[in-house]
């Protein structure tokens, strides 16, 4: 075999899914080792540093999106069995959940309610409509099944992605000096609270604060993801029509 | 390993075939999701079994929607259009639900008398 030029071999890599699929890795080690130089703060998300790099990069290298999706989509495969995974953790917080199952219930759908309701409002008081308003319905819920519900609504799932993290590093952010702000220190109270509304990055926040706030955060990010996909698809269609039509 | 992604592949399968075959408007996984824990319930064993595949895949949860984050390339017009507004109904949204939740969380909790 005669050596190649550059050329021919960028021409082989750019269509073989393997080098998106590596990009998409390195881009998030990458993320991941940012966000970890920089003590943990919530503003530089690992998975918002990786986008950001990946975005860059296709637009640099004139690559459609399709294209890159044919190689990270065996990242996005695995979001399926994440999810099924999920009742792992709130298995193993079942004790947890019995010794306060009322002050939960009530804070999950209290707290699932309003996220979802003041979105498609506040939305579409700014004047918002139609696909955007429904990516934005799920933006609370774990990032898998906020894919699945907004598909399954009529949203655009890649928008409400990048919703879902954006609002998972607004909740780890603004939690711990709000509630110190309406003095709340009842802990299991902030982790339920944080973890139905701003899901899994809120949860590790709330890890790092404090770890019964974090139990009940994971608690409330799994019961919120059941929740949201339930009835999401049945407030939010016609809450967008009610406010927006 | 293999017998543990098979208990969440299928787990996420029954799910699936369940959402289509009955309609429902909950996507397949969640309904994979509500299996496994009814399977974690009857079957406690089950949860020491498969936990070191569950923990390794949720420790990297956060790197698996990269890709469709990725896709975001494809909105960049609404989100400079719809950038103020969605920062906004974001943020206020947050801000709310955090609220509604400890305080909804702290009057049940009174009224049940249920010790902190």
């Amino acid at each position: 075999m005669s050596p190649a030029d550059p050329a021919e071999i960028w021409t082989y890599l750019r269509q073989d899914p393997l080098l998106w699929l590596t990009a998409t890795l390195v881009a998030y080690a990458l993320g991941d080792l940012a966000f970890r130089r920089s003590g943990r703060r919530p503003l530089v998300n690992p998975v918002l540093v990786a986008v950001v790099l990946l975005a860059l990069l296709l637009r640099l290298t004139a690559t459609p999106y399709e294209r890159y999706f044919d190689g990270a989509q065996f990242v996005h495969f695995m979001l399926g069995p994440a999810t099924v995974a999920l009742a792992v953790p709130l298995h193993a917080n079942l004790r947890l959940i019995r010794s306060t199952v009322w002050p939960m219930l009530a804070a999950l759908v209290a707290g699932s309610v309003t996220a979802l309701v003041t979105a498609v409002a506040i939305g579409a008081a700014f004047g918002l409509r139609g696909e955007t308003l429904l990516s934005l319905a799920p933006k609370s819920v774990t990032a898998p099944v906020a894919l699945g519900v907004s598909e399954t609504i009529g949203g655009a799932p890649n928008l409400t992605a990048v919703l879902v993290i954006l609002t998972g590093i607004t909740g780890a952010i603004i939690a711990t000096p709000l509630l110190n702000l309406v003095r709340i220190r009842d802990w299991r109270a902030r982790g339920l609270a944080v973890g139905v509304a701003a899901h899994g990055i809120g949860t590790a926040r709330a890890f790092q604060v404090n770890e019964t706030a974090g139990a009940f955060a994971g608690i409330g990010m799994g019961l919120n993801a059941l929740l949201t996909a339930l009835i999401a698809p049945l407030i939010a269609p016609w809450l967008v029509a009610l406010l927006a039509g | 390993m293999i017998v543990n992604l098979v208990v969440l592949l299928a787990c996420q399968l029954a799910g699936e075939v369940a959402a289509r075959a009955f309609g429902l408007p909950v996507p397949g996984p969640v309904i994979g999701m509500a299996l496994l824990f009814a399977a974690l319930v009857l079957r406690p064993k089950l949860a020491a079994r498969i936990a070191p595949t569950t923990s390794g895949l949720l420790s990297h949860l956060s790197l698996l929607f990269v890709p469709a984050g990725v896709g975001v390339v494809g909105h960049l017009d609404t989100l400079g259009r719809d950038g103020v507004a969605l920062i906004a109904a974001l943020l206020l949204s947050t801000v709310a639900a955090i609220l509604v939740g400890v305080w909804v969380f702290l009057a049940v909790a009174r009224l049940m008398g249920t010790p902190e």
